[in-house]
């Protein structure tokens, strides 16, 4: 192709232009996390304790935090393996007695439906759930090999180039938080969203709830939110006599769960 | 069958998969057949049992062929096969697992010491005897030493004794770790229970003592010779006491749940009268237990008429080792189909063709047989048995 001296200016311009604006669009998305975003080069991890709130009362039962932390993770879509989800419970009268129906269709990610007449039901609720990071995390005491640990700032982590895939911490977890990854052929769990936290983002649940019934934060930082949550409300855990000491505390936990 | 009708109420979105399959069931199904044919032999090596002694070089060799296979499942089911040996370079201690390799390689050294020592004359005698191939083969086992002086051969004796009395402990170490790997598991109530080693013991000794009873009128079937009735009705006789024992303890482990009925009663009910109701009601307890105990009670009070009793201890063998591998997948597989949210349940389907499947695990239980029948021709453990009827 020939091109005249004005058609080549013009053709460098119109470049010079759309690769200007191209710029200035990926930046504007870039900002918005890079506002808050450091690098993870600097992160000293003896300065933080991380630890999780979650509120059950505000939770929507939307899902997108399911949602969110499938696309953060690159957990498959297809599987029936989460890192955290959504359960909705139920509560009808069923005579004299009380009758609990819980549900988490894929994980709460597609929302949920109504398939108890509205009039019919007592009480109803959402409680998202999530690795509990505990202080004393039975899937660290049992992993032969060590693959599974602890970090210093208080995240359970899976060493995926050292798991042997045995399964064992699936067994262990009191929760259900541990899942296995067929691709990798080794145990998969929730990191709070390591490679975020460590910039100084939050988790991508956390961002992605619409109305903050997530809360992440430094237990070690007295001003943070989340300690100002855990000194004013009345706080649970899950599961307690299990003695795990978890760091996802809940507001307002039911006893129906578990 | 779509997922949705394998589970009855709620569980937790990730416990769809079950993840210990068949193989984790045949895993300490074959270490407790291993343990329960040493603890068979040593009642003669040990505890001096003259009538068992026709079969004691045999339950060794039948320990030796399932010991070697018992990695087998553990194996095939890793993630990670190649990283497994990990275990053993890098083992995290505080896990009940961890232990495996040490214990594992430990005892079957005692097994192999122990097997080397009792058949040690006659690997000399045949050094002595063949030419080529065989010659060198006998003079490689016997570790080209061929003192077997009558000083020599007292020797290997009360060494050999010495290291049952220690492998007494370590098979039931051995066999009592695997039930602990289970019990120490906080999160699954049907797991958690320090009675699980002892359970698994008990159980182990019962199946490995049916395996010899069985693998023993086989043998002398095939070989077309007389059975021993003393020994055979002195197993017959050891059986029955463990299995006493066994469901002993396997009735405590119930009847303190139902009795205590903390929050995890409603789902072991579930659990207990519809997932594992036929297996556990029916074949763990009525058929592995009850039919055999009421059955050797019966051989043991019948006078004379041999080959009836015969028919019945080898019936009662063939149903305490069906009994006991329905006692494996209740516990292994019974404790997977309980959610650990207490509110739901889900179902083990087993596949055929798969690394997982009932194939590789088929193939894993054929293959100890295969291996016992190579190790008598090398080390026949007949002389015993035939000396007796003699």
């Amino acid at each position: 192709m020939e091109l005249s001296r004005r058609e080549f200016t013009k053709f460098g311009c119109k470049i010079i232009i759309g690769a200007a604006a191209g710029t200035t669009l990926i930046e504007s998305i870039a900002t918005i996390d890079a506002q808050e975003a450091t690098s993870s080069k600097n992160y000293d991890w003896t300065k933080h304790y991380w630890g999780y709130i979650v509120d059950t009362s505000k939770c929507i039962g939307c899902g997108r935090c399911a949602n969110a932390c499938k696309l953060e993770n690159h957990v498959p879509f297809d599987e029936p393996v989460y890192r955290t989800w959504v359960e909705r419970y139920r509560i009808t009268n069923e005579g004299r007695e009380e009758k609990v129906t819980i549900d988490s269709p894929n994980g709460g990610i597609d929302g949920f439906t109504d398939d108890i007449p509205a009039d019919e039901v007592k009480k109803a609720f959402y409680v998202p759930k999530i690795c509990n990071h505990c202080e004393n995390p039975p899937c660290v005491q049992v992993c032969p090999v060590g693959a599974t640990y602890e970090t210093e700032d208080g995240v359970v982590l899976v060493d995926y180039n050292y798991c042997i895939g045995c399964r064992y911490c699936i067994q262990g977890c009191p929760y259900g938080a541990r899942y296995f990854n067929t691709e990798k052929g080794t145990a998969d769990k929730c990191t709070w969203c390591y490679h975020r936290i460590t910039k100084g983002l939050l988790p991508a649940c956390v961002q992605a709830c619409p109305v903050g019934a997530r809360k992440f934060g430094d237990l070690k930082d007295p001003e943070s939110e989340i300690n100002k949550i855990l000194d004013k409300e009345r706080i649970n855990v899950l599961k307690p006599d299990l003695g795990t000491k978890p760091k996802v505390y809940y507001v307002g936990l039911d006893r129906e769960v578990r | 069958m779509a997922i949705e009708n394998l589970i009855w109420g709620y569980i937790y979105p990730n416990e769809a998969e079950i993840q210990w399959s068949i193989l984790i069931v045949l895993y300490p199904y074959i270490t407790g057949l291993v343990a329960g044919a040493f603890i068979a032999s040593s009642l003669y090596h040990v505890f001096g049992k003259q009538e068992i002694k026709p079969v004691a070089r045999f339950a060794l060799l039948t320990a030796l062929a399932f010991l070697l296979v018992a990695t087998m499942p553990l194996l095939t089911h890793l993630g990670h096969p190649e990283r497994g040996i990990e275990i053993m370079f890098t083992p995290h201690l505080t896990s009940a697992m961890s232990g495996f390799g040490y214990i594992y390689s430990f005892y079957l050294i005692i097994v192999l010491l122990e097997i080397w020592l009792s058949f040690r004359e006659d690997i000399v005698k045949n050094a002595l005897k063949f030419k080529g191939w065989k010659k060198l083969m006998y003079s490689s086992l016997a570790l080209f030493s061929y003192d077997i002086s009558e000083k020599s051969l007292h020797d290997d004796e009360k060494f050999a004794r010495k290291l049952a009395i220690i492998g007494i402990p370590s098979a039931a170490f051995l066999h009592g770790y695997v039930g602990f790997i289970f019990g120490g598991i906080k999160a699954n109530p049907w797991w958690s229970t320090p009675l699980m080693p002892i359970i698994f013991l008990m159980s182990a000794i019962v199946s490995g003592i049916a395996l010899l009873i069985l693998l023993y009128l086989t043998a002398s079937w095939l070989r077309k010779k007389a059975i021993n009735y003393k020994t055979l009705f002195s197993l017959a006789h050891y059986l029955w006491i463990f299995l006493i024992l066994d469901v002993a303890l396997e009735m405590l482990e119930i009847i303190s749940m139902k009795y205590e009925s903390l929050e995890e009663i409603e789902i072991i009910d579930r659990l207990l009268s519809d997932k594992i109701a036929t297996t556990f009601y029916g074949v763990q307890l009525t058929l592995g237990i009850f039919v055999p105990f009421v059955l050797l009670i019966l051989v043991m009070v019948m006078k004379n008429r041999e080959k009836l009793k015969t028919l019945m201890v080898a019936v009662s063998a063939i149903l305490v080792v069906i009994g006991v591998f329905a006692m494996r997948w209740n516990v292994v597989i019974g404790g997977q189909e309980i959610s650990k949210s207490l509110s739901g349940t889900m179902t083990y389907v087993p596949v055929f063709f798969s690394q997982e499947g009932v194939l590789p695990a088929m193939i894993i239980l054929i293959l100890p047989f295969i291996i016992l029948t190579v190790l008598t021709f090398i080390l026949p453990p007949w002389k015993d048995m035939d000396a007796e009827m003699e």
